[in-house]
């Protein structure tokens, strides 16, 4: 035993590999392995039952890519829109990525100044602002998405309220827009938390600093506060972009299946479709994407945010 | 020396300043000029009001009465970013996402002045702070004595009217910040900007500044040269704040001219300068500095020459510090060894009696 500690006290490797094997452990068993299997179904034909089995073949991969043709075209439909390619996977993606990204933006926009609030209280009042945060984790995210439901039916509490005040009811349950709606509404608390960490721990004599030098309140938040909060600003985005593109629960009750999503469309290849091989191939190919643009969007950014990260 | 075109004798004027936080009265009526050029220290206990009438000047605090005067323009709510003067802060507040170039060009850049312009000015305020190489590191691969001078660097480059700087020695250890007083003090000289420096260490203020304004809970209760601080204190807190004293307290019994004679409670009657607000009859303190008070076997004929037991003595190489009581009263006496001697019983000993002497134009007699 005591061999044991002074091989760990002397030799610092040695250490830092005991310290990371249990999570390396559980991260090879449980995440890498999976996602090796994942990637190997996807090269896998399909049994007449949708099971994935030998050969090998391409023609998952192939499928998708068959899909998208070049066919140039300008619409002026709802608003400007310029396309050279056509296809529905590639719409699928693009929609998925796209709602993902305004879903980011929005819960951003909501979540700011929630979070800067939050930090500028009294420190005795910030774990119970912490708290309430996060109260609605207390509640299964299937029962809140159920009650977000009930909420927006066409004789749930929004649209009664508006017939009490002599307003035309709006259709809002199975729309884009309730599918957005859900979206921000569960990555709120992943976007708040992130930001609120880095704000709390962000030094204001940095701003007394900047005004102090000329810069207008703007500058200042553009040039000083924006690179310093950067970290939590990342750690947000990631934490809610992510979920969107994968989200399923949110879009099938939410969007009632009419507003597909990648994640959702993926789901039916496992379940209704029963398409193992082809559902598998479609999330590998979702991976590469997302983290591609992630990887090119981090390094395009400007010197100042790259160091503050 | 005011500037040719300048309308006023003073770079920066407080008129009857004052600052509220809830029921806490921060500052309280503070007056003062700050002229063209000049040294001017801010000097007082923490929580006197010193720092938070610099950030008034600043614009980071709006007076809750009074208006502030830079240039001879009222400030009303000018934001600091509009304001002709630069900090320098007392945790520097360096941008940590930049390099020390890009720190310093930032005022520049939010000036729109020219990248060329911004280039030479840059250049320029690293040679005048000493550091030509460190352009490209960030302020967390420097020393607390580096990151100083960035801070100077980055406020002097925009040449401001006025330079505010916050204890920014204090962060220092002691042969640093010695080494930084001069530095300071001589750059001052150099750039001949008006600097307004906050600080609590006295030995600081005393040394660099041309004046210094003590602030104790608030108020402003003297402004004067080091010389006028420490030699003609006008109040028993200043005294008392700068530097060592005695103080003696008693009754005056006469005020005749420049002098008042003062009987302390046990009995003895000193002269001493009258301070303002001395008048015959009321209680006041007599205020002597130990180096000012001398130590005599003998007796002689001069008016504050009383007779004492010497409690402890305490050689320190430049001087000999010596206790003495008289009556119940301890009065400390430095006496400047200017004879190089090795014999011990050249000093006084303990238990032994001496006679303390002082002339009157070397003791105060304070009203306050």
């Amino acid at each position: 035993m005591a061999k044991i500690l002074r091989v760990l006290r002397e030799q610092p490797g040695i250490r830092l590999a005991g310290l990371m094997a249990p999570g390396a452990f559980w991260l090879s068993v449980f995440f890498l392995v999976p996602l090796l299997i994942m990637a190997w179904i996807s090269f896998l034909s399909r049994d007449p039952l949708g099971f994935p089995t030998p050969p090998l073949t391409l023609q998952n991969y192939w499928e998708i890519i068959r899909d998208i043709h070049f066919a140039p075209s300008i619409s002026l439909a709802d608003g400007l829109a310029i396309r050279l390619f056509e296809g529905l996977y590639l719409e699928l993606f693009w929609r998925s990525i796209w709602l993902s990204l305004l879903s980011t933006v929005i819960t951003l926009l909501i979540a700011f100044p929630v979070a800067l609030f939050m930090a500028r209280l009294p420190p005795r009042y910030r774990n119970l602002a912490l708290f309430l945060v996060m109260i609605p984790f207390w509640t299964n995210f299937l029962v809140r998405t159920y009650a977000l439901q009930f909420m927006l039916r066409s004789n749930g509490p929004i649209n009664t309220l508006l017939r009490a005040l002599g307003l035309e009811p709006i259709e809002l349950l199975f729309t884009p827009t309730a599918v957005m709606l859900g979206l921000v509404y569960g990555n709120l608390p992943f976007m708040i938390l992130p930001l609120y960490t880095s704000l709390e721990k962000f030094d204001w004599t940095m701003i007394e600093a900047a005004h102090d030098l000329g810069a207008d309140t703007l500058r200042a938040f553009q040039r000083v506060m924006l690179p310093l909060i950067s970290p939590g600003l990342l750690a947000g985005s990631i934490l809610t972009f992510v979920p969107a593109i994968g989200a399923y629960i949110t879009v099938e009750l939410m969007g009632g299946g009419r507003t597909n999503m990648i994640g959702y469309a993926i789901a039916q290849q496992f379940s209704a479709s029963v398409n193992w091989p082809f559902g598998s191939a479609m999330s590998l190919l979702m991976m590469i994407i997302v983290t591609f643009a992630a990887v090119l969007y981090f390094r395009s950014g400007r010197g100042e945010y790259r160091n503050a990260i | 020396m005011p500037e040719a075109g300048a309308l006023s004798e003073f770079a920066v004027e407080l008129r009857d300043v004052s600052k509220v936080f809830g029921d806490i009265v921060a500052v309280d009526h503070v007056s003062m000029g700050i002229r063209h050029n000049e040294f001017f220290a801010l000097l007082g206990p923490s929580g006197c009001g010193k720092t938070t009438s610099l950030r008034i000047i600043a614009g980071f605090e709006r007076p809750t009465s009074g208006e502030v005067y830079i240039d001879n323009k009222p400030m009303g709510n000018t934001p600091p970013f509009q304001r002709n003067v630069n900090t320098v802060f007392q945790s520097y507040a360096l941008f940590p996402h930049m390099t020390v170039e890009q720190n310093i060009s930032f005022g520049l850049e939010m000036k729109g002045v020219s990248k060329a312009e911004i280039a030479r000015r840059v250049g320029e305020v690293l040679e005048l702070v000493r550091l030509p190489h460190m352009a490209k590191r960030y302020p967390r691969q420097m020393s607390g004595g580096q990151q100083q001078r960035v801070a100077l660097a980055r406020a002097l480059v925009n040449r401001p009217k006025v330079l505010l700087l916050d204890e920014p020695l204090g962060a220092l250890d002691a042969k640093l910040r010695k080494e930084m007083q001069i530095e300071l003090k001589t750059l001052q000289r150099e750039v001949g900007i008006t600097f307004i420096f906050v600080t609590h260490d006295q030995e600081e203020a005393l040394s660099m500044s041309d004046r210094i304004a003590v602030f104790s809970k608030g108020k402003v209760l003297q402004i004067g040269t080091p010389l006028e601080i420490y030699e003609r204190p006008t109040s028993r807190f200043v005294a008392d704040f700068i530097g060592e004293t005695n103080f003696l307290t008693g009754r005056v019994t006469q005020v005749d001219g420049e002098f008042a004679q003062i009987t302390t409670n046990g009995g003895a009657t000193f002269r001493g300068r009258a301070m303002p607000g001395v008048r015959a009859g009321i209680e006041a303190t007599l205020s002597v500095r130990p180096e000012k008070v001398q130590l005599v076997e003998q007796p002689d004929d001069s008016v504050n020459c009383y007779e004492v037991v010497v409690r402890s003595i305490a050689y320190v190489g430049s001087d000999t510090r010596v206790v003495v009581m008289l009556g119940e009263n301890r009065i400390d006496v430095w006496e400047q060894n200017t004879i190089s001697t090795l014999d011990p019983n050249y000093f006084f000993k303990p238990g032994e009696r001496a006679w303390l002497t002082f002339k009157p134009e070397n003791a105060l007699v304070l009203a306050e």
